[in-house]
């Protein structure tokens, strides 16, 4: 059903940013910004988010926003906080955006300290499965099998070896009110899942899939696409815990097969020429299918 | 009626911090800094102290919520010591470049390996570049004293840097001393509350943490030179106000004792200044013309006091207690580096000293002035640095 | 212009940065099928479609010409046209 107009009001994460084309995790940040209203601060760390959207002198941000350094997001977002309440400003919320390097491998410890100890943030992963400000590198949240510049398909490799951490897992295990995932192939779903850790204290935790046309390298039309074949194969479950326990995931109406998925990537190429390659190919379809059986994601 | 009670070294800070108001407090545990922000902590437990206080689980993430806080306009306040200022060495450089004026002691203490929790200087020495300004302390008594001055100094609108006392471990921060202690309204009227023009406001969003390509680089990082250099006159300033209020000489960025007419001047930080001190008394006695210069702000560099307080002498011995492998110690490096090219300058020897927690003692001391005056009537050029007291005989 | 002290910069100021010179792929809402759904403004991650009154509107001062709106748009009412340059 067609929507009308919205007559939505200004955007909190304007254009002139230096995103590339088609790029994922700005539209995220657009729709989050969009979800929180602008009594918020922004906290993120060193990346892509970061390079593109604070070259000195141009800021899309229309909301106070720090960046300090790469691994420190999550204690910055704890020193802002801790200010705030401080200074009898908590009205004003503290939301961290990051990267998947940051949140998953060099700040997890920072993040994992931050949710211990209960501090009121919201920390948001943009999850593009890699290093993509550094061109590609692999990181904890790579998917299995993809290739990425530090661990590419070889003659003797298929990519990442290991399984992506689950980390909306761990996170849960801190004890923490609210862990989702969303994608931005599901706008509103992002948007209501936002709102919902709005109203929400204490750390809470998104985990956004955000494609990535760039490092991927899939055509930049496609970000929505790829996010919603990854969503439908299985791959990327969407769902929400609150206070530990799975309170709600996104059904599927059909099952992707994953090959659909990965053919349309190129970091996955190898998965799909190679006869060699046969078996990895049946492990990823595993791991989907895991994912459904796990999550119960269909309906 | 003064407040004076001899009190442990750390407890002297705490209070000092407490009667700062600061609103956000991180602590992580390491010796020899623990005793401070424990004492904080049962401040805050008893209700003395009305701030928030943040169990970090790092030293990075300590530096990192001071930095936070402070971006979102709240005065606050971390400590650490050895590995765990090294931890905080990237945050640090990053909150000088963004200009965040926080307060920090850095309790000195060595840097593994081998691992060593005794004291020198190796630890703060290795945050000199990182735009912190430095100051170190010779007695409980100052450090109270120091960290009144350092929040003062680190949020004085033309110098928005961090600012760092450093004191040396167990010496200072677990020895009991006499301190006194100014009242609370004196302190409120020194250091007024924290306005900062900029924070983390949604009323006038602003973005920090900006990217900064070649075309305007080398300004900031200029600029936050520049506010180091020009600020050691508000630092001056600062000094001086805090020594009318404390009766207190803090008249300058070096203490200069008995230099008038000395021939050897002697140059150190920290505790071992009391021996030296001591020493030169003893030396003076005997009439030697023998003096100390105490550097107490060590970044910015107080190079025009120095070369004041040098004028005249035959020899200038430094006591370093920390050493840049391969070259030398860098308080002899940056005397030596003012010094050079001007005319009738003396030489400049340096020694490594005290590394560790090896003890320095008045016969050091005295070795050291005769070897310098020895080395300068020799016609011999300068030697490398001498590293005072060491065994070779056990150094494969 | 001085630099600003810690290098702190007014929000919203990237809006002076116009990045519609990095298209080769130009987007073109035919109004007659529009259905004015409004999700090729939802899908734009440059924030470059326009409201305007009833209508939609590319802006293409700061549209990269990604494509996502014209993939999108169940309407199928825009057409990517090579950027003639
Ligand atoms: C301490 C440190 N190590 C490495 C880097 C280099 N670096 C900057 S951004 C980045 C990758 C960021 O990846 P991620 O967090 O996934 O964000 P993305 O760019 O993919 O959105 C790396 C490795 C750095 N800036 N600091
Ligand atoms: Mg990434």
């Amino acid at each position: 059903m067609p929507k009308k107009p919205t007559g939505k009001t200004e955007s909190l994460f304007v254009s002139g940013h230096r995103a590339c084309h088609g790029c994922g995790l700005a539209l995220a940040v657009r729709h989050i910004l969009e979800a929180t209203g602008s009594n918020v601060i922004v906290v993120s760390p060193t990346g892509c988010l970061e390079t593109f959207s604070s070259p000195y002198g141009f800021s899309p941000w229309r909301v106070p926003w720090i960046h300090h350094v790469f691994e420190n997001a999550p204690a910055i977002a704890s020193g802002v906080a801790a200010a705030l309440r401080a200074q009898h400003r908590e009205s004003t919320r503290v939301v961290a955006i990051g990267g998947d390097g940051a949140t998953f491998d060099i700040g997890f410890g920072s993040l994992s300290g931050m949710l211990e100890r209960g501090d009121d943030v919201l920390y948001i992963c943009a999850d593009n499965g890699a290093y993509m400000n550094t061109g590609g590198q692999r990181s904890g949240a790579t998917p299995f099998c993809a290739a990425t510049t530090t661990h590419p398909a070889g003659k003797t490799s298929l990519g990442k070896t290991e399984r992506k951490k689950d980390l909306p897992e761990i996170v849960a295990a801190h004890g923490v009110p609210y862990v989702a995932t969303a994608s931005v192939a599901y706008l509103g779903d992002l948007k209501q899942k936002v709102k919902k850790a709005m109203t929400l204290h204490g750390p809470r935790y998104i985990q956004i899939d955000t494609p990535c046309p760039s490092v991927w390298n899939f055509p930049s039309h496609l970000t929505l696409e790829m996010g919603r074949l990854g969503v439908n194969s299985g791959l990327v479950p969407l769902f929400e815990m609150l206070d530990g326990k799975i309170s709600k995931v996104k059904k599927l109406r059909v099952k992707v097969p994953v090959i659909e998925y990965l053919k349309q990537q190129k970091r996955f190429q190898h998965l799909v020429v190679k006869e060699a390659s046969r078996g990895s190919l049946m492990a990823v379809q595993e791991q989907a299918d895991r994912n459904i059986e796990k999550y119960k994601l269909m309906a | 009626m003064a407040d004076i009670r001899v009190v442990e070294g750390s407890e002297a800070v705490a209070l000092a911090v407490k009667a700062c108001r600061p609103h956000v407090i991180a602590a992580y545990p390491i010796s020899p800094q623990t005793h401070i922000v424990e004492t904080l902590a049962r401040m805050v437990a008893d209700g003395d102290l009305n701030a928030e206080y943040v169990r970090v689980e790092s030293e990075f993430s300590a530096a990192s919520v001071v930095s936070g806080a402070s971006t979102a306009g709240s005065r606050s306040y971390t400590a650490s010591a050895s590995q765990g200022l090294l931890l905080m060495t990237e945050v640090l450089y990053a909150s000088a470049g963004m200009r965040l004026p926080f307060v920090i002691t850095g309790v000195n203490r060595s840097i593994s390996a081998p691992i060593n929790i005794q004291v020198d200087h190796q630890d703060t020495i290795s945050l000199r570049d990182s735009g912190v300004i430095q100051l170190y302390v010779e007695s409980a008594q100052e450090a109270y004293d120091m960290h009144l001055a350092a929040f003062k100094i680190a949020e004085d609108p033309s110098i928005m840097l961090p600012v760092m006392v450093c004191m040396d471990g167990w010496v200072l921060t677990h020895s009991y001393e006499r301190v006194e202690f100014l009242d609370q309204e004196a302190v409120d009227r020194f250091l007024p509350p924290f306005k900062p023009e900029n924070y983390l406001d949604t009323a006038n969003p602003k973005t920090w943490g900006s990217y900064a390509e070649e075309d305007v680089l080398m300004e900031f990082k200029y600029s936050i030179h520049k506010a180091m250099t020009e600020g050691k006159s508000c630092i001056r300033k600062i000094m001086a106000e805090l020594t009318a209020l404390t009766g207190r000489d803090y008249g300058g960025l070096v203490e200069a004792y008995r230099t008038g007419d000395a021939e050897v001047v002697l140059v150190a930080m920290g505790s071992m200044a009391g021996t030296i001190k001591d020493a030169v008394d003893d030396m003076r006695r005997e009439g030697k013309k023998v003096g100390l210069i105490r550097i107490r702000c060590y970044r910015p560099f107080p190079y025009e006091d120095l070369v004041a307080a040098v004028r005249g002498a035959k020899v200038v011995a430094v006591l370093d207690a920390n050493v840049s492998m391969g070259s030398e110690g860098a308080v002899g490096l940056d005397v030596k580096s003012k010094l050079i090219g001007r005319p009738g300058v003396p030489m400049v020897i340096d020694f490594i000293a005290g590394l560790g927690g090896r003890e320095v003692n008045s016969t050091a001391v005295r070795e050291i002035v005769d070897r310098a005056e020895r080395l300068s009537s020799s016609g011999l050029p300068p030697p490398e640095a001498e590293w005072l007291d060491l065994n070779p005989a056990i150094v494969p | 212009m001085k630099i600003s002290s810690g290098a702190v910069v007014e929000g919203g100021t990237s809006l002076n940065y116009k990045t519609g010179n990095w298209r080769d792929q130009r987007p073109e809402i035919d109004p007659e099928s529009c259905k004015q759904c409004g999700i090729c403004q939802e899908v734009c991650p440059d924030d470059a479609v326009r409201q305007v009154r009833d209508r939609y509107e590319i802006d293409y001062n700061f549209c990269k010409g990604c494509g996502i709106c014209a993939y999108e748009c169940t309407a199928e009412a825009i057409r990517m046209k090579n950027e003639e340059k």
